[in-house]
């Protein structure tokens, strides 16, 4: 049974340093293995946590990029306008935000296709016609629907992070790697990468060393009107806790929500504890 | 420890007209309220109920989201994505029901690694455990059709993955896999019957649960000693005794199951199932669900062919036979003495076993790469090792310690200079059996 027990130890020993030596052979800068090859920022977002809230202005501020910057690109299909709402617009702003846009509706009586002011009811409509045209614009690969991106976006945390992430309730992977990626440019590869042609470097990319997207922003280029800082560093900001609203609305109810639930919880359960040792008081087990 | 007799004396009009006609409530009384189980039942023996309770919520939960759902290729991802929208509290039903899933399979893993440590499956509840098993299965079979659903990359590229093994199997296998498929990809007909039987086979795992419960109602809960029931002093009512702590324990799994619904509602899944299905895009990595890892790491081990059997095909029949080893338990165990309380070896072993799960769950996560592969394979060893060798070798050449002559006398000796005063202290330890 010693015999069993210290080959098994042997084992173990033989396994976490073969875990050790893989963690090493990772490391070499001109030909990385592993991606992104520097792990996303925590930011700390004002939605995180068990009390979370969005920052309206600053979701106003995240459309106004994404409007002006990255909707010129990507699509945003499931997103509807009458859900701006909830980013503090009242509904007669929403009605002119959506009459802005043009939306290609039809057929008419007549059998044509035309096109109308857009109403809250539409949802954003895609810069290009189908996801073909959308990669034949790009060099050849089409720039992803950012509806869900934040939730589609999420760079492996690694033991034992993992299991820390269960009690700091880390929700934000996608809105870290978002801003990371976005602020993540005008770095110089190390010397000997080689970087692919019509690409562009980024250590912050989860697939690879470079990707297709140039750097989007750039300070001033799109015009705040609350005197927030016109910073590339801002902008990413704003615009991947709008891509977080964008992909889960709902996320203030379900948190509110959930803190209610908890406290029920709690409550019912201390009561039908306490009734648990008044039953079993006088019965050894 | 059925009683033999029935202690149900109907006292209202309409019991007693039920009674003679269709006695349910002297089935539900005799189940559930005068049930006598043993007194030293602790919480891990609540999983039982907290498993009806998730699949009671999987099924409401599942039935309201398929109002909503659209099973075609074109339409899931989109119809998903409604209901997390624009569905009425469509958010919590669909994140009750994914996280359900998990939930319930963490259920069932304490259950069955409860009845492994209690050696609950010894005669006589090896049909009961064999039941058990038959569930384990159908969920298995249920959430991973479950998980095509979405029609997200992870749904799609999981699904090719999985129903890929099949082909390994010689001269049907083909057949098989076009059979599940309904094609030779996975595509709209795939989807559509994994749809249908995903709706289909909860209401089987229901079928199955009631087989399990008659089962257990007719030879009785095991309990942490391991000693069968001898007297009325090693038993307690099932009501209320077991009910209430059955119910704080439900509680307590509910409140963790609360925290994930709501606070980390994706952290169980993978961001990738948020991406739209495309049949010409791999992921990096394709992962299945947390509850399947250690599976797909045992069957990512098996990296070499081993005579006539190509590494495909034995990575599959080792996958297979890792859920085989569960079924053959009860005949595994050579073991007279049940509880691993009183089995020192067998209580380290188990524990390893454990241990041995949880890093073969891990290495499914990471990519079938280079010392990855190597302790995959030790993990492997290990895990059919357990099986084939501790389980009928323990129970032979073990010496266990002094197991108490009942129940009563076990929780007498437990409860020594405690301020409990037991109901059964004058009653003399029955010897029979």
């Amino acid at each position: 049974m010693k015999k069993i027990l210290t080959s098994l130890a042997l084992i173990g020993l033989v396994a976490a340093g073969g875990a050790a030596f893989a963690a090493e052979e990772a490391h070499n800068a001109a030909a990385p293995t592993h991606f992104p090859m520097e792990e996303p920022k925590e930011m700390g977002w004002s939605f995180t946590g068990p009390f979370g809230t969005y920052d309206k202005a600053q979701l106003q501020r995240g459309l106004k990029v994404y409007k002006e910057v990255c909707s010129a690109c990507h699509s945003m299909n499931l997103v509807a306008f009458r859900t701006l709402t909830d980013l503090g617009y009242s509904e007669a702003q929403v009605k002119s935000f959506a009459a802005s846009y043009t939306i290609h509706d039809g057929p008419n009586d007549a059998g044509e296709m035309f096109d109308r002011p857009g109403k809250p009811s539409d949802y954003f409509p895609a810069p290009f016609a189908n996801v073909e045209a959308a990669a034949a614009a790009n060099g050849g690969a089409a720039p992803p629907d950012m509806s869900l991106l934040a939730k589609a976006r999420g760079v492996e945390r690694g033991f034992p992070q993992f299991v820390f992430d269960i009690f700091t309730q880390y929700d934000a992977g996608g809105p870290d790697y978002i801003h990371s990626l976005l602020t993540g440019f005008d770095q110089t590869p190390p010397t000997g990468m080689v970087i692919p042609e019509g690409t562009h470097y980024n250590p912050h990319f989860m697939s690879g060393v470079s990707l297709k997207m140039a750097k989007p922003l750039s300070d001033g280029a799109v015009t705040y009107d609350d005197g927030s800082p016109q910073t590339v560093d801002q902008y990413a900001r704003d615009v991947s806790a709008f891509l977080m609203w964008a992909a889960e609305p709902h996320m203030e109810a379900r948190k509110k929500t959930g803190v209610n639930v908890l406290f029920f919880l709690l409550i019912f359960g201390g009561l039908v504890y306490l009734v648990k040792r008044k039953v079993w008081e006088g019965v050894a087990h | 420890m059925s009683e033999g007799h029935s202690t149900y004396t109907p006292k209202t009009g309409i019991e007693r007209w039920f009674d003679a006609r269709m006695p349910l409530p002297r089935l539900v009384y005799d189940s559930f309220v005068s049930y006598p189980v043993p007194r030293n039942l602790n919480y891990m023996w609540t999983f039982g109920g907290i498993l009806s309770i998730m699949l009671v919520a999987q099924i409401l939960t599942g039935i309201v989201l398929a109002m909503h759902y659209a099973a075609d290729t074109n339409l899931a991802f989109g119809s998903v994505e409604k209901i997390m929208r624009d569905v009425n509290s469509g958010w919590l039903l669909r994140y009750m029901h994914a996280n359900g899933a998990s939930f319930f399979f963490i259920a069932v893993y304490m259950h069955i690694f409860r009845g492994l440590y209690y050696g609950s499956y010894k005669a006589p509840r090896e049909l009961l455990w064999i039941l058990g098993c038959i569930i384990y299965l159908l969920m298995m079979a249920t959430g991973f059709m479950g998980y095509v659903l979405p029609w997200g990359q992870m749904s799609f590229w999981g699904a090719t993955v999985i129903t890929g093994f099949f082909s390994a199997i010689p001269l049907v296998g083909n057949w098989i896999q076009q059979l599940l498929l309904g094609g030779f990809a996975v595509d709209n007909p795939t989807l559509n019957r994994f749809f249908a039987l995903h709706y289909l086979l909860p209401f089987m795992i229901a079928g199955v649960v009631v087989l399990h419960v008659w089962a257990l109602h007719v030879v009785g809960q095991s309990n942490p000693t391991g000693i069968e029931v001898k007297s009325k002093t090693d038993t307690v009512a099932f009501t209320p005794y077991a009910t209430i702590k059955d119910a704080f324990g439900m509680i307590v799994f509910l409140f963790i199951f609360a925290y994930f619904i709501f606070f980390l509602p994706n952290y169980l899944g993978h961001p990738d199932n948020y991406i739209v299905a495309n049949p010409l895009k791999t992921p990096a990595h394709i992962v299945p669900e947390w509850y399947f890892l250690p599976f797909y790491a045992i069957l990512r081990a098996i990296t070499f062919n081993i005579g006539p059997i190509n590494s495909k095909l034995g990575g599959v029949l080792c996958m297979f036979g890792a859920i085989v080893m569960l079924f053959l338990v009860p005949w595994l165990d050579t073991s007279k003495v049940r509880s691993a309380v009183y089995r020192p070896w067998y209580k380290l072993f188990f524990w390893l076993f454990v241990a041995d799960a949880i890093l073969l769950g891990w290495l499914g996560s990471q990519p079938a790469e280079g010392s990855y592969v190597f302790m995959a394979q030790m993990a492997t060893l290990f895990y059919f090792a357990f099986f084939l060798i501790a389980l009928p070798v323990l129970g032979l050449i073990e010496t266990p310690r002094r197991v108490p002559n009942s129940i009563t006398e076990a929780v007498l000796e437990k409860n020594k200079g405690g301020s409990g005063h037991p109901v059964g202290a004058t009653a003399a330890p029955e010897t029979k059996g």
